[in-house]
């Protein structure tokens, strides 16, 4: 039982609707094809992957460092740290708190660093919705603009362990 | 055997889906925080890879021998390969749920499972490899022996290039998987995550690839049987395949678009150029497919209207409706969506979140395994030579599936558009060091994936519960021809008037209207994404 065998001529240029449709799709493709670049050279949000080997050790060394020489104030026993303005900050990823409270001010850049401790995390920044992946080893670099204020949650989205739903830390954008 | 195992390994997952439906829906919450990593893992490995593998298995066999006429290269390589799958799979299942491995599907490094657990993965794949040998080795041996005249049937062409991309797969799997098997016993010391995550990539988003190729395969094969269906055009058909093959592996890139490490070049040019091409090729099969059903059902005499010929199809026939709605939903739902996900910057707002699975469950459960349902129904009376029991449930099947899996994925993407993780078992953070409120719109769509979960398991268990009925109790066929579903033409008839040039008249008003609307949703989705991204902080 062959379910259907082609003529011999089977080899013939698509006609009509069909010549049409993949015409389309495929101008549709390459409007697609160009938003990535596009958007890389005149959009505001990407992530350009920007990454450094680092072990943990070396990485907890400077986020002490970090927050010996920035932190303002404490809560609930986690460090409040205020990096200036342009400069870099620190974030430690371990199972299953995320070190320490980041204090932002609105519209400046900064370099924030993410790394782990132990296992893979993911930072995802609530309710605004923004994604990256932490990953012991690697020193991810995001150059952040924050263009809202108010306080802000960062979740653990990659799971990491039993703990990984109490995995929660804070980011205080003010303007 | 393929297909039995396949059926078992389907249950297990469903059983799985259906407690995880009910944990995620915040109201029942029910399996303990252990339990849901455990059963999620479980869920994953048997839906994904068990289930899906096994049953591409029997698709192979049956491309090659029934449909070539030929018989199988070996039948020894075959049981070799059949045990070498069945072994694996449960050495994982197993190995999961001990407790000793809930590492769920990904198993990134450094978190460690059992070492039967990678053990199991690398039997399963070497048994896979084995028989996809035996099946290029059968198409050798048919066309050696001229068991077939001309080109091979396009289903068979389709078939072939998931074989191609399942080795490369599979190439892919032993160079994740036997390192970290020896990192698991302790003789590599450490395995680089970023490296693991690249190389595991290559292996898990092909394998769905595989699933997509053996799905629109089915397509193909089933618009035949249902209702005659013959390709418009099978250089078209066939150049969309080797678009396949050519460049989906390059494509799976886009599950690394927010890792460090890997630059945002690397990431444009993989994820735009490689994996549009692919998509263009699913965008051909995607009007292909139902033109050829048009076409088909107007030569009939159904020619009322825009649309007269698709109220015509045979809807009450399992076979069609399960093709034509795991058409519809994987077109609509799944292909628009993993476009627009797996777009570099957009990947941001969506990176896992709810949105991912919302994806991925549209494409293979209500595209990939409804197919795979749909040809049950034609499969099972032909080889196990059993009328269908209950056939009134048999048609209703492939809807209640359908509906529930639409449904649970509609309620986990928009979930996840509220920022809702993935893989997560609590999203009110219950003792959390510090609070996450969630928008309270995302508890109701939580709630809208546990009923969908609900109503899919429910079609999930009726189609195990009608094959296996049948299969052992059916009414016996043999000696008279295969009962058919009740459609106005039977399969002997559709397939007599094989020879006919095929150009005859190619019109499908009704699909192209069907196809604009589809790449206007496809544009409006799109662009509303890119919206909503300028709205979110600036990053670089
Ligand atoms: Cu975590």
């Amino acid at each position: 039982m062959s379910i259907y065998t082609p003529p011999a001529n089977w080899f013939q240029k698509p006609k009509g609707a069909e010549r049409l449709w993949v015409g389309l799709a495929l101008i549709w493709c390459m409007i697609m094809f160009l938003a990535m670049p596009y958007w890389h050279f005149f959009g505001k949000q990407n992530s350009t992957g920007e990454g450094y080997k680092v072990t943990p050790a070396a990485y907890s060394q400077r986020v002490q460092q970090f927050i010996a020489s920035n932190k303002v104030g404490d809560v609930n026993g986690m460090p409040v740290v205020e990096p200036a303005p342009g400069g870099d900050a620190y974030l430690q990823a371990q199972m299953w708190t995320w070190l320490p409270i980041l204090k932002l001010r609105m519209g400046q850049t900064y370099r924030i660093h993410l790394s782990s401790m132990d296992l893979l995390h993911g930072f995802s920044l609530q309710p605004l919705n923004m994604n990256f992946m932490v990953l012991p080893g690697y020193d991810h670099v995001l150059t952040i603009t924050p263009t809202t204020s108010g306080e802000f949650s960062i979740v653990c989205n990659e799971f990491c362990g039993v703990g990984h739903h109490l995995m929660s830390g804070r980011i205080i954008v003010e303007e | 055997m393929h297909a039995v195992v396949a059926v078992v390994f389907l249950l297990i997952g469903g059983i799985g889906a259906i407690l995880l439906g009910l944990t995620r829906w915040p109201a029942v919450h029910l399996l303990d925080v252990n339990w849901y990593y455990r059963i999620l893992t479980v869920h994953g490995l048997n839906m994904l890879i068990f289930w899906m593998l096994n049953f591409e298995m029997a698709v192979l066999y049956f491309a090659c021998t029934t449909l070539l006429n030929s018989r199988l290269a070996s039948a020894k390589a075959a049981w070799a390969g059949f045990i070498l799958m069945v072994v694996g799979g449960i050495m994982v299942n197993i190995a999961v749920f001990t407790g000793t491995s809930d590492v769920l599907v990904t198993s990134y490094v450094p978190l460690k499972a059992h070492p039967a657990f990678y053990l199991g993965i690398i039997l399963v794949a070497v048994g896979t490899l084995v028989c996809v040998i035996n099946y290029f080795a059968t198409i050798y041996i048919a066309k050696r022996d001229h068991t077939y005249e001309g080109t091979v049937p396009l289903v068979v062409f389709g078939a072939t290039a998931a074989a191609i991309i399942a080795v490369v797969t599979l190439l892919h799997g032993a160079v994740t998987m036997i390192p970290t098997f020896l990192w698991s016993l302790g003789v590599i010391e450490t395995i680089d995550a970023a490296w693991y995550r690249i190389t595991w990539w290559g292996l898990g988003h092909m394998s769905q690839q595989v699933n997509v190729c053996a799905m629109v395969s089915i397509w193909y094969f089933l618009g035949t049987m249902t209702v005659g269906s013959k390709p418009l055009n099978q250089a078209v058909c066939r150049s969309a395949f080797v678009l396949y093959i050519l460049f989906i592996n390059v494509a799976a890139a886009h599950h690394i678009l927010v890792d460090p490490g890997v630059s945002a070049g690397w990431k444009i040019w993989n994820t735009s150029y490689a994996m549009y091409l692919a998509v263009l090729a699913s965008m051909i099969h995607g009007f292909t497919v139902p033109a050829s059903v048009e076409v088909a059902m107007r030569k009939k005499g159904h020619k009322r209207g825009l649309f007269g010929w698709l109220a015509a199809a045979p809807w009450s026939n399992p076979g069609f409706s399960g093709f034509f709605l795991s058409l519809i939903i994987f077109g609509f739902g799944g292909g628009i969506t993993g476009v627009t996900l797996g777009t570099q910057q957009i990947n941001i707002m969506a990176h896992n979140t709810l949105r991912i699975p919302g994806h991925f469950h549209v494409t293979v459960v209500g595209g990939t395994t409804l197919a795979f349902m749909a040809v049950t129904y034609y499969v099972v009376p032909l080889f196990f030579q059993r009328d269908f029991l209950a056939k009134s449930w048999c048609r209703i099947q492939p809807w209640v599936f359908g509906g529930g899996i639409t449904m649970a994925a509609l309620g986990m993407s928009f979930a996840g558009s509220f920022g809702v993780p993935r893989r997560h078992w609590d999203i009110d953070f219950t003792g959390a060091q510090f609070a996450v409120g969630f928008d309270s719109a995302a508890h109701l769509w939580l709630a809208v994936l546990g009923v969908g979960a609900v109503v899919a398991t429910t079609g999930l268990f009726m189609f195990i519960l009608l094959v296996v009925g049948t299969v052992f109790f059916g009414r016996s066929n043999a000696g008279r021809p295969m009962e058919a579903w009740h459609t106005e033409q039977s399969v002997a008839e559709s397939t007599k008037d094989e020879n006919v040039a095929e150009d005859e008249d190619h019109e499908a008003p009704g699909t192209v209207v069907l196809a604009l609307i589809f790449l206007l949703t496809f544009a409006v989705y799109y662009f509303a994404n890119w919206k909503w991204l300028s709205d979110v902080w600036e990053v670089r």
